[in-house]
């Protein structure tokens, strides 16, 4: 029982975000000299497990060619695709197709093209608030008071929709892919650890369901947005109106004392 | 017959020529740390083949991990400044290349793929081209290199230390995280040398009941999602889960098919990453950059979206992996 102390170091560490590399280290050590391994045994252990895990690292191997892509504009160039399809769409609408443009190109292994910094915030989110701008701009000049900024409410929804679209997308397409950390753990974890051999070709195919259910789940939940928003952005509007009125009510008043 | 351990070489000499282009880096305040750390890694590469094939002795590549672990885990390494393009010469750049900038990047998984459906039945004098249960590794790493090819010939770079600078600035910018997974791999196996598989799976099989297929994978899936949740890291929580209950109970008691337990029981930690705070880089780091008032935006856009995935990873798994 007493090995499982090594369970409860990992979930400490992790959860007191210690440094993950020493987390590791110490949990190992303490776990085989719990499991009386001796010293020695401990760090063969370490090494033959290193030894035959390295297929989990390689996807190094892609960085100089992504590296020499990237500064050559692969991530402005990918900007420019995305631009071209968000200039008429409703809010929801674009952020679907982001999400199916993510899921593709993170399963052929284009994890980098997107992200909080590469793409949602000098692009996606920018996107989705100007097409909910739009529907506020028609919204608001038809009852008079054109020109106002967004609802701060509707605005921070709209931004977390765009970080979370972003999110969901790499995280149910990068699996298809073979050579993602996590497919790569999975193979090197069990090939080492259980003496079978997977292929990571097999785990990737595996996660084409789950992506395929994302893709639904998360883009009916961004279909349902725009008519959240639709809602949101009539109520602020008539509540904006009413404030108006009254604020005309009371200037009237106070002509009407002077 | 080409083999996979000439493919570890290659990903050792790379980090051994970038550990050589860090130590000259005067822009890296760490320098010699980050050389040595990533260097160190190279030398691993080359010395563990002598450790699977027992021609050497395992423990000094134990000892080289541990000092990899001090290495990162003290922050001895750091980055420094890639002399690279600039955001507007890239716009430049961009435009000009166009969509032929997707060419390259999309030549690796179709090698990829090549190699791992088509080219394991290729034979060369009656043995097989790529050695046998690596296809899809050398997949990845000939699709690497012709991909490189065709990238530099499509963006006309006849300088080969350009494609490495840009690698080693990617390389120096994830830092030791790279080598997170295969130390969380490493860690797996001692577990199961220890003993840990073994007790996990006595508490699991006296409080799971007998043949309750259904329960066992929820038991495997929330548990994955949980323990994502406390460690904000699906990583490090699927060695303990799959010690526990994928691997004991889904797939020896309960035959179910690895691949598919173990990809699908993944993904269910990522739903545990989509609603922890915990995952900062990809809950909190998004909403201070979009300048949210309300930093748990993100996760309240992602939950739902996270709890039904949870349940399609349930039913997936139950369905179809048995």
């Amino acid at each position: 029982m007493i090995v499982l102390l090594g369970v409860l170091v990992v979930v400490l560490g992790f959860a007191t975000r210690r440094n993950p590399l020493l987390v590791v280290g110490v949990a190992g050590i303490v776990t085989g000299l719990l499991g009386k391994l001796s010293p020695v045994e401990v760090l063969r252990t370490f090494g033959e497990s290193f030894a035959s895990s390295r297929s989990v690292t390689i996807f190094a191997i892609t960085l100089p060619v992504i590296g020499l892509l990237e500064r050559n504009g692969l991530q402005q160039q990918a900007r420019t695709l995305i631009g071209k399809l968000g200039t008429k769409l409703t809010t929801g609408r674009f952020l679907t197709l982001y999400l199916l443009l993510r899921q593709v190109t993170a399963a052929v292994g284009l994890q980098t093209i997107g992200g909080p910094a590469q793409s949602v915030r000098p692009m996606i989110a920018p996107m989705a608030e100007a097409a909910t701008e739009r529907r506020w701009g028609h919204l608001s000049a038809a009852a008079g008071g054109g020109g106002r900024p967004l609802p701060e409410k509707v605005r921070e929804k709209v931004r977390s929709h765009s970080a979370g679209t972003d999110t969901v997308g790499l995280f149910f397409g990068e699996d298809c892919f073979l050579a993602i950390g996590s497919i790569l753990l999975i193979t090197g974890l069990v090939n080492s650890t259980y003496h079978t051999h997977l292929e990571p070709l097999h785990l990737a195919l595996w996660a084409i369901p789950s992506a395929v259910c994302a893709f639904f789940i998360h883009g009916g939940r961004l279909l349902r947005l725009d008519r959240t928003l639709e809602r949101e952005l009539v109520t602020a509007n008539a509540q904006m109106a009413v404030e108006r009125e009254d604020a005309l009510d009371r200037s009237e008043e106070g002509g009407a004392a002077k | 017959m080409i083999k996979s351990e000439w493919f570890f070489w290659l990903v050792g000499a790379v980090f051994l020529a970038m550990a050589a282009q860090m130590v000259v880096d005067r822009t890296n305040p760490k320098r010699l740390g980050t050389a040595a750390f990533w260097g160190l890694l190279g030398l691993c590469f080359f010395y563990s083949t002598g450790v699977n094939d027992k021609s050497l002795p395992s423990e000094p590549l134990g000892v080289a991990v541990l000092a990899l672990i001090c290495l990162g885990g003290f922050n001895l390494t750091g980055k420094g400044k890639p002399d690279t393009t600039s955001e507007s010469e890239r716009a430049r750049l961009a435009a000009r290349f166009g969509g032929k900038l997707f060419i390259p990047a999309l030549t690796i998984p179709l090698i990829a793929m090549v190699c791992a459906v088509v080219a394991d039945k290729w034979k060369i004098g009656g043995r097989p081209l790529l050695e046998e249960g690596s296809e899809t590794i050398l997949g990845l790493g000939l699709g690497a290199i012709v991909a490189l090819g065709v990238g530099m010939w499509v963006l006309r770079e006849r300088r080969a230390s350009v494609p490495l600078h840009a690698g080693r600035g990617l390389l120096e910018s994830m830092g030791w995280a790279l080598l997170l997974p295969q130390l969380l791999a490493v860690l797996g196996a001692i577990f199961q040398a220890a003993g840990v598989g073994n007790q996990v799976r006595k508490i699991t099989e006296s409080v799971l009941p007998d043949g309750q297929k259904l329960t066992a994978v929820a038991v495997y899936c929330v548990g994955m999602a949980v323990f994502t949740m406390i460690m904000g890291n699906a990583f490090a929580a699927f060695p303990v889960m799959t010690a526990a209950v994928g691997w004991p109970v889904l797939i020896e008691q309960m035959n179910g098919n690895p691949a598919a337990v173990l990809a699908v029981g993944m993904l269910a930690g990522f739903c545990g990453t989509l609603c922890t705070p915990m995952a900062a880089n990809f809950n909190l780091v998004p909403a201070a950059l979009l300048e949210l008032k309300d930093q748990y935006g993100p996760i309240k856009a992602q939950a739902p979206t996270a709890g039904a995935m949870l349940a399609c990873n349930i039913l997936i798994i139950y369905l179809f992996a048995f």
